[in-house]
């Protein structure tokens, strides 16, 4: 934790880039995602990228090795999606505290071979935690405003699942992101709150929300400053946002943020703004440029990429931040 | 406000709500509480939770920045209602922007209902009352759910009722709180139990003084909290007599408020306001409020005998109602009463064969009455304006029958289009002529702001218009006239051209604007000639003779404005340089900034500008002349003078609850010295890095004997004395938010409002410029901290030092503005932006420099030469012709 906030105060920190856009390179098919253990499955669970893992290790090792060998200093577990609720869709409840685990395990293991070749620059495993695909804030129902299909302790208790196998497995950092409703978040850090508290420890917690539009909100309707009022109440390491939108569309709310709190500022833009195919094709140089912004303005410590991006748009970030020191953090 | 490390209690919805110490006291709407309202718990009990959720909603519209929610009754499910209701809440956009404060005295309710609250609430509430170990889980937990919490005053003993049990309370429960759970200080509210008074029974005596003297040693003591209450209790024992009442509550939260106080449950209907409490009964409440006298309660109870009964309603009088159909509409009309008119209107649509007859007759009928009173005086523009909106609402009802029918539309008397040109914002005149002759039924096709002149040329071919209006108010606006009257007569137009606005002027147009346009060119710059002046060039048997006219007359301004030019005498710029304003720097006394740099003000209180504003120009943009506050009891215009100030400050202080502008503010104190007519500001006190020169100009026309030739570097030490100086610049803005009021105010044909918005927003930020011009004197430059000036000694400008801005009679150049802008980064700082003319947007901004010194002056700088244009744009670097473009209106023919 100490070590953690430490670096946070001297230098900007780098993140890895998209997990999700690394795997489509491999075009795994329905038998490559079952692999052994899976073989007999009773339903189709090609694209639950998650479970790859367990079923596809050596992919899943080698692209951490690529954002590692491209500079990043933080990179993030293959968990977005492993909680017991998003896990549902493909009746893999009962293997989330596995897919944790493993996940963490293997970034872990990567991490620690890149620490003690240079342990000048130590790598850190941020464990993710996704949104989960269900809203504790809004009702899918239209006709039904006050019907909600998830509830705080619904969340609470999958999280926890999921914060207990990231740590066992060895994450270094949480990382709660892709935050569209806070109250999903919220329950998240609930969580996190009580295993903190049950195992006397302490592990620095990252918050990164999402805009998803130009109206400057998140889904569940907040300004960037309500979202950052609702969240404060948790001892953060950093906060920032991540997808949705690229770099230039995200500066305004990261300056709504740096402006309004003193903890670190993250953020994991995504490679512009998809294509007319639904394709991300900012190249790393594009990104970089509009990062240099950031950087120009001292506005963040911690960058990385979201959708869309690859280990040349992190390596062209990594080589960035080398010249410029990270927004000071009290 | 500015970055400040102290602890704010700051609570959310889907916007923030931040309270510090600048804040107006927190007001707690409290209709959504079964236990506080009947009906509520009624439409709860019932189910009928869209009826519920409007009283959420009316409560939020009416200014409520937090709303508690309570269902605490036996006979509900409290638990079930409370996240069923908080669900609901969720949904509904425009109440879920407040925080909710979720009260309940059971925590499985409180508990339930955190578990469904996105934002950061309020608990309330919870105490000592089931001992320590209870209190600490439920705090560790609201601080796990992130919410700020109300602790009530109430421990294992009881409820505390006397002022050591209060402040004992208090502190044992902070301490707690902050050294066992590690709770935020900030978010602690402590609601220190407001009891009755006047009960007859001696040990209430002291109920409201010891809680106003509790609070003040919670405020004082405790640091970071807040301090809430239930004020209606206090006056309990005089319910049914809401006279007494209403002055109870006023005069307690008057101490309970300077005690610090800052959040609370008030019902605004039962509050009178402190100063209109009739002396006698304020008297007696205070008696009793601060238990000033034995026999206290006793006075109060024999004087409230007298005063029971007094309704404070007004009675409307509806009278009128009992007219026939065409008086009640032309009365609607002619008073702006809109309440009944689609009721009028639709009665007088049954009684016509087509629906455009109530048009041409019922509704003509009335708005000529408008146009008789307006014409010869007995009514002004504000009435007019609110006629119009009746009308316009009138038409909106009715259109959708007209084109139902297919009918023929009316013919207008004509088509106007009206624009404000090319890079400026302006549009409050524009606004109120286009409503004065959409009065007079003229079709009126309005641009809006910031047209370019190939789209007005346009759209008059393409509508056909009769009359092209334009309008502006900045001084490269006149170029842009000028301009498109010279395409209109490439183009071969014919149609007549109206000049407005408050740069422009008679002689301008004559000079600069007739000579490119071989048709009738006007100036009008009163709306209630409008109409005059368009009726006249429409009109086929006279306007020949008409603009033959005005064009001779204009041939007469040219001829004396040119001879009157010629015969001015001016300095070379050498001996105007030499005739410098004197200051002996050696003695004057250079007060050092409090800091070098910028700073950056945002969402600044609109409520601490008010008594900065002066309201004299508010009048003047509506067209009633005279000084504030005798214009009020003005002979002519004294009524509708107080009838606008009463509907301008209903808006503003709907604009002050509602927060619907956002005052922002940059500014900054810079090393400076001046060379000659450069301004030189520095880096840093080194004062060997130029940062940007600030260029100025210099009086040249001559004058008497002794008298100087002023630029404004003379307010600064030359660079040769080495005496260290400074300058100081700033731009302030209210007008977020501007834009958006007043195209909610159009779609709902509320003109007058509309206008109204703007015309407000341009006097708070004048005010906020006088607010913090102040501040600098006082605070942050400090070279005046002993002034003491009331807002009419302000606006004499009886201030030490001056604040000059670009575009104004000192500094005519806009171009300055590109430096201010720079200078502070203001754009990035507080998003105001320049456009193409050098306009600031959004419109109701201020920019400026501040001089300190007490020798500086406010001046204007006359006519200049062609040989220091040239000379300033040597030194700016600038192309001289586009110099002398922009300095157009002050060079010397």
């Amino acid at each position: 934790m100490e070590e953690f906030k430490n670096i946070l105060q001297h230098r900007i920190l780098v993140l890895d880039g998209a997990m999700g856009t690394m795997i489509q390179q491999y075009k795994f098919s329905e038998e490559d995602y079952r692999g052994e253990q899976f073989k007999e499955y009773h339903i189709s669970v090609k694209g639950n990228n998650d479970m790859l893992s367990i079923t596809q290790p050596q992919a899943i090792k080698e692209i951490h090795k690529k954002y590692l060998e491209a500079g990043a200093d933080i990179i993030e577990t293959n968990t977005f999606s492993s909680t017991t609720i998003a896990m549902a869709d493909y009746g893999m409840e009962e293997y989330v505290y596995e897919l944790n685990y493993q996940s963490a395990k293997i970034a872990k293991e990567i991490a620690e071979e890149f620490t003690l070749k240079n342990p000048l620059k130590p790598r850190f495993v941020a464990g993710s935690i996704g949104p989960t695909n269900r809203t504790a804030s809004m009702s899918p129902d239209v006709n039904d405003p006050g019907f909600r299909a998830v509830t705080f302790e619904d969340l609470r208790k999958a999280y926890k699942q999921q914060v207990e196998a990231l740590i066992d497995g060895g994450a270094d950092v949480l990382l709660v992101e892709t935050v569209f409703d806070t109250l999903n978040a919220k329950a998240a850090l609930f969580a996190i709150e009580e295993v903190k508290e049950e195992r006397e420890m302490e592990i620095p917690i990252m918050l990164s929300g999402t805009i998803t539009d130009a109206s400057g909100r998140t889904l569940s309707g907040q300004t960037a400053e309500a979202f950052l009022i609702s969240v404060e109440h948790i001892p953060l390491v950093s906060i920032g946002f991540n997808c949705a939108l690229g770099a230039k569309q995200l500066t305004p709310h990261l300056e709504v943020l740096a402006q309004k709190s003193n903890i670190g500022i993250s953020a994991h833009p995504n490679a512009g703004l998809p294509n007319a195919f639904g394709e991300y094709d900012e190249t790393p140089e594009e990104m970089a440029a509009q990062i240099k912004e950031y950087l120009d303005k001292s506005l963040v410590n911690i960058i990385g990429g979201c959708c869309g991006t690859t280990p040349a748009h992190i390596k062209a970030i990594s080589n960035l931040v080398e010249n410029y020191k990270p927004r000071y953090v009290v | 406000m500015m970055n400040e490390t102290k602890k704010y209690l700051k609570l959310s919805g889907l916007e923030p709500l931040i309270i510090t110490p600048d804040s107006n006291f927190i007001n707690v709407g409290e209709r959504t509480n079964v236990a506080g309202s009947r009906k509520f718990l009624r439409l709860i009990k019932e189910e009928k939770f869209d009826e519920a959720l409007a009283i959420a909603r009316h409560q939020v519209e009416g200014g409520a920045q937090i709303i508690d929610i309570n269902m605490d009754d036996g006979l509900i499910d409290g638990k079930d209602s409370m996240v069923r209701f908080m669900n609901l809440i969720a949904a509904e956009p425009d109440i879920a922007r407040v925080p909710i404060m979720i009260d309940s005295s059971k925590w499985e309710i409180i508990e339930a209902g955190l578990q469904v609250a996105q934002g950061k609430c309020v608990v309330n509430s919870i105490s000592l009352k089931e001992g320590e170990a209870q209190f600490i889980h439920q705090a560790k937990l609201i601080k796990r759910y992130g919410a700020a919490v109300i602790i009530m005053a109430f421990d294992e003993i009881g409820q505390a009722d006397t002022y050591d049990r209060r402040i004992e309370i208090a502190k044992r429960s902070y301490d707690i709180l902050v050294n066992k759970v590690n709770f935020p200080s900030e978010d602690i509210i402590f609601d220190l139990n407001i009891f009755p008074v006047a009960t007859g029974m001696d040990e209430h005596k002291l109920n409201a003084i010891d809680f106003i003297e509790a609070t003040r040693w919670v405020r004082k003591n405790l640091p970071n909290v807040s301090v809430s209450g239930g004020v209606s209790n206090v006056s309990f024992s005089f319910r049914g007599n809401n006279v007494v009442r209403e002055a109870m509550h006023s005069v307690f939260l008057y101490y309970a408020i300077k005690a610090g106080m800052n959040m609370g449950i008030v019902n605004p209907t039962m509050l009178e306001v402190y100063d209109e409490i009739p002396k006698d009964l304020l008297e007696y409440v205070e008696d009793v409020i601060l238990n000033r006298r034995e026999d206290a309660t006793e006075r109060l109870l024999n004087f409230a005998e007298t005063v029971k009964g007094t309704a404070k309603e007004q009675k409307v009088d509806l009278s009128w109602r009992e007219k026939t159909l065409q008086d009640r509409i032309t009365h609607a009309l002619v008073k702006g009463l809109d309440e009944f008119i689609i009721e009028d209107i639709e009665e007088a649509r049954q009684q016509v064969a087509k629906p455009i007859e109530v048009i041409e007759g019922n509704l003509m009928i009335g708005m000529n009455v408008v146009g008789d009173l307006f014409g010869s005086g007995k009514m002004f523009l504000p009435q007019v304006v609110k006629s119009a909106r009746v009308m316009k609402k009138a038409v909106a009802y009715l259109l959708p029958y007209i084109e139902a029918e297919k009918g023929e539309v009316s013919k207008a008397n004509g088509k106007i289009l009206l624009a404000t040109v090319k890079g400026d914002v302006h549009d409050i005149g524009k606004n109120i002529v286009g409503v004065v002759l959409g009065c007079n039924n003229y079709d009126i096709v309005d641009l809006g702001v910031m047209v370019a002149p190939d789209k007005i040329i346009e759209t008059a071919k393409s509508e056909n218009v009769d009359v092209i209006g334009l309008s502006g108010l900045i001084t490269p606006s006149l170029d842009e006239m000028a301009f498109l009257a010279k395409e209109m007569e490439r183009l071969k137009f014919k149609v007549p051209l109206l000049i407005g606005g408050a740069t422009t002027s008679k002689a301008h147009t004559a000079v600069k604007i007739d000579t490119q346009y071989s048709n009738a060119v006007v100036h009008v710059n009163d709306a209630s000639r409008a109409v005059t002046v368009v009726g006249d060039l429409l009109n086929n048997r006279i306007n020949q003779k008409y603009i033959g006219d005005i064009k001779a007359d204009y041939v007469k301004v040219r001829e004396g404005f040119l001879s009157r030019a010629s015969k001015k005498e001016y300095l070379s710029l050498d001996e105007a340089r030499k005739n410098k304003f004197k200051i002996d720097w050696n003695t004057s006394n250079i007060a050092v900034p409090s800091f070098i740099g910028t700073k950056t003000i945002e969402d600044f209180e609109l409520n601490k500008l008010l008594a900065y504003i002066d309201w004299s120009p508010f009048f003047r943009s509506w067209e009633l002349h005279g000084k504030y506050p005798a214009i009020l009891t003005d002979k002519v215009v004294g009524k509708e003078a107080t009838n606008l100030f009463k509907d301008a400050k209903e808006l503003l202080q709907k604009v002050i609850d509602q927060k619907l502008l956002k005052a922002k503010a940059v500014f900054g104190i810079f090393p400076a010295n001046s060379c000659i007519d450069d301004i030189e500001v520095y880096k840093d006190e080194d004062r060997n890095k130029v940062k940007t020169t600030i260029f100025t100009l210099r009086q040249q026309l001559k004058k008497k004997e002794g008298i100087p030739s002023i630029a404004l570097s003379d307010f600064i030490a030359p660079k040769e004395t080495n005496i260290k100086d400074y300058i100081g610049s700033f731009c302030v803005s209210t007008g977020f938010g501007t834009a958006e009021l007043a195209a909610e105010f159009e779609k709902n044909h509320d003109d007058y409002n509309s206008i109204m918005i703007k015309a407000l927003a341009d006097r708070l930020a004048e005010a906020f410029a006088e607010y913090l011009h102040e501040k600098v004197r006082i605070k942050y430059w400090g070279y005046a901290k002993n002034e003491q000036l009331s807002n009419e000694e302000l606006i004499k400008e009886n201030y030490v030092g001056i604040r000059p801005a670009p575009g104004y009679p000192a500094c005519p150049d806009h171009n300055e503005k590109t430096t201010i802008w720079q200078l502070l980064n203001v754009k990035e700082a507080i998003g105001v932006e320049l456009t193409d003319s050098l306009a600031m947007w959004p419109a109701a901004s201020v920019s400026g420099y501040y001089f300190a010194s007490d020798q500086a002056k406010y001046f204007g700088l006359g006519k200049i030469t062609q040989e220091q244009v040239k000379d300033f744009a040597i030194r700016k670097k600038m192309d001289f012709e586009v110099a002398k473009r922009w300095l157009s209106p002050n060079l010397a023919e």
